[in-house]
């Protein structure tokens, strides 16, 4: 019979051997392969099964999004300076694009404060959380992508070879998504001023990316646009969906660097923060 | 060979009573964990805060079976939640060898939209098992859960038993862990469902080492091989006889005393008298299956002509168990003058269930049956026996063997 394993609590912070940390990462990612998968099957199934409208949910925000643009744009309500693509192309790849990303910067808390109850009461890898939420997103993002680019075919548009890219786009926004989401997750789940306070913030965000408006030309406002982390990602994906070439290639890829690395840290402050948000719970 | 399957040594836990700080030391012990120092500070409590467990330690083998009791906020709960790695202990060590199991949060992780037989494979896959596993298991569970064709229904229609039932089964069937943490699971469901989870657990246990928190001291008593009683967070007893920490726990209860009625009559004093020697002390313990015997010393006040007593025996829940109405010589209430009494009333023998119980006197006036006097909580005793039986009186009885009429049996034919 071999020894079973043994398990040690202590007050001592695991970062002080942050090897086994990182092992028990890894073993724990692992683990909560199957877990994930059941969790985010569930959570599908629920939703779509409890909707009426079903996976029109799944666009049907960026899709008003996009016809309130339209509409702005076409009364002259607001001018939008000129598209290298049509506008409606433009605004329509952008609010999806950005509907998907703000999924994904969701999901970590979302999901963990959904599972509240079960954290309290079982010890199961936290990991499974985090995994089952990129799930969902990649599932969601599916459906608006099958709808994107049947949109763009009816509209005329030939994306070309570099479209065999654009899986890349989206792959690079749930990564910087679930980064970012994943870092605002331990205090988030403390204060619920955080979960209020994101899609505030993210609405202003969208108005210095290339999402609705193109990039501005020159001014400050021109700046603020290069310098935000979120136009390249935004631009990239929607360059390679729409032919064009991408063309702020160097800075989308030092940001998916970045955001890799961000996501190591993040997960593990993630996997630190557990044991005191789980006290601060009720049980 | 030694088999010790979970070390606790010296663990304390503090916790905040408001919450708006807990949530703001929740935010500094964030901080300090991500700068990599230890967590639970330097030992101190901060302002609002308390030992929720303080300086704890046990050691179980395989094969034991813990019984962890005491009063609500003794911290065993909280022990628990350490001992399954979901909160860190401020001081000390924990050691566990082997899988944890633990039957608590039943049916964690349902989702009320899905079917029960849906929810069975999410339900699993939380405890860590995988769909083969569960494939394999998966008629048994239904089987044990008792659910029937209601298992291709959304859980949202199930009564919370059903649901309940459900959540035990897939855990029940499914786990075999080294290490199991039981928290007040047979509270649910029908004496049929609670007989089944029994044996469930009598076979899981027989493996392993267990830890079980019961308020229901028949469970308690025969289910442990060892009791643990906490109060406040520290362990007040830890003994291989549960019989001595269940009289503990019984200890723990409070019987308050109250008085009611007119005020025109007085009980002056209860005493005990068992196997002929008078009970002194705050709270006698008494064998059970001793004849006891209650002196009572009781006033009755002026106008009233003639008052009738009686004596209740009621157990810590206040039900009372015994009425013991004071009789004459006649079967009649007997008719107590103004004036002091001393009265010796025999009890027979105290064949009440291990536990906590206390005296009840009421004093009314013969005539108008107007409440004279009714005093509560009076005398607490303990009866004390090696085991906790399912029933609120124990009489043993040994059988006297008959003859088998011919070989006629009323079951046979």
């Amino acid at each position: 019979m071999n020894e079973p394993a043994i398990t040690v609590y202590t007050p001592d912070s695991s970062l002080s051997t942050p090897l086994i940390m990182v092992r028990e990462m890894f073993r724990d990612l692992f683990a909560s392969r199957e877990l994930a998968w059941r969790l985010a099957v569930r959570d599908l199934r629920a939703q779509y099964r409890q909707a009426f409208l079903g996976i029109l949910w799944a666009f049907i925000l960026p899709l008003a999004n996009t016809v309130t643009w339209i509409f702005l744009s076409r009364a002259g309500i607001v001018s939008v300076g000129e598209t290298a693509l049509p506008y409606p192309v433009y605004v329509f790849t952008g609010t999806m694009l950005w509907a998907i990303l703000m999924d994904a910067m969701t999901a970590p808390l979302q999901q963990t404060n959904a599972a509240r109850g079960m954290l309290a009461k079982l010890n199961f890898p936290r990991e499974a959380l985090v995994v089952s939420g990129i799930y969902q997103t990649l599932f969601n993002a599916g459906i608006k992508i099958a709808l994107l680019i049947g949109a763009l075919i009816l509209l005329g548009m030939n994306p070309g070879w570099n479209a065999l890219l654009f899986p890349l786009g989206i792959l690079s926004l749930i990564l910087v998504g679930t980064a970012i989401g994943l870092l605002i997750t331990p205090v988030g789940m403390l204060y619920t001023d955080v979960g209020r306070a994101i899609p505030l913030l993210m609405q202003f965000l969208m108005y210095l990316s290339p999402v609705v408006f193109p990039m501005p030309k020159e001014g400050w406002a021109a700046t603020l646009f290069k310098i935000n982390p979120l136009t390249p990602l935004i631009v990239t994906a929607r360059d390679w969906l729409t032919g064009f070439s991408p063309e702020f290639l160097g800075y989308f890829l030092a940001v998916n660097a970045a955001a890799l690395a961000l996501l190591l840290v993040v997960w593990a402050a993630y996997r630190l923060a557990m044991p005191i948000l789980i006290e601060r719970m009720s049980a | 060979m030694n088999d010790t399957l979970i070390k606790v040594d010296g663990v304390s836990k503090k916790f905040c009573r408001s919450l708006k700080k807990s949530l703001w030391y929740g935010l500094q012990d964030l901080g300090s964990e991500l700068r990599g120092r230890r967590h639970g500070g330097n030992g101190q409590l901060r302002a609002d805060e308390f030992w929720a467990v303080s300086d704890v330690s046990l050691e179980l083998s395989r094969g034991e079976c813990l019984g962890l009791i005491g009063h609500n906020g003794a911290g065993k709960t909280t022990l628990l939640r350490m001992l399954n790695g979901l909160i860190k202990p401020d001081q000390g060590r924990i050691e566990i060898r082997g899988k944890v199991g633990a039957l608590i949060a039943l049916g964690a992780g349902f989702n009320p939209i899905l079917t029960g037989r849906e929810n069975i494979y999410t339900n699993a896959s939380v405890l860590g098992l995988s769909k083969r596993v569960v494939d394999a298991k998966l008629d048994e569970i239904i089987d044990f859960s008792e659910i029937g064709d209601f298992i291709d229904t959304p859980v949202q229609s199930y009564s919370s038993g059903m649901s309940v039932r459900l959540g035990f089964s897939v855990a029940a069937v499914l786990i075999e862990p080294d290490v199991l943490i039981l928290d007040e699971v047979l509270a649910v469901g029908d004496i049929g469902f609670v007989i089944k989870c029994l044996n469930t657990m009598r076979r899981l246990t027989a493996n392993s080492a267990v830890v079980f928190v019961s308020h229901n001291m028949q469970f308690i008593s025969s289910f442990c091989t060892r009791v643990m009683v906490m109060k406040h967070g520290v362990t007040l007893l830890d003994s291989p006889n549960p019989a001595e920490g269940i009289d503990r726990y019984f200890a723990l209860v409070k019987h308050e005393q109250q008085t009611s009625g007119t005020g025109e009559a007085q009980v002056l004093g209860l005493d005990l008298l068992v196997n002929g020697e008078m009970l002194t002390g705050e709270e006698p313990s008494i064998p059970q299956g001793s004849p006891a015997t209650a002196v009572l010393r009781m006033q009755v006040n002026g106008p009233r002509a003639c008052a009738h007593a009686s004596l209740f025996i009621m157990d810590e829940t206040m039900v009372p168990l015994v009425c013991v109405p004071i009789h004459d010589a006649y079967s009649q209430m007997l008719c107590l003058p103004p004036g002091e009494h001393l009265l010796e009333i025999p009890l027979g023998i105290i064949d009440l269930n291990a536990g906590k119980y206390s005296f009840v006197v009421s004093i009314l006036d013969a005539n108008t049956s107007i409440g004279l006097a009714r005093v509560q909580g009076l005398r607490p005793f303990r009866v004390f026996s090696d085991r906790t039986q399912w029933g609120k009186i124990v009489r043993p009885a040994v059988p006297k063997f008959r003859d088998i009429p011919g070989n006629i049996s009323p079951f046979s034919g």
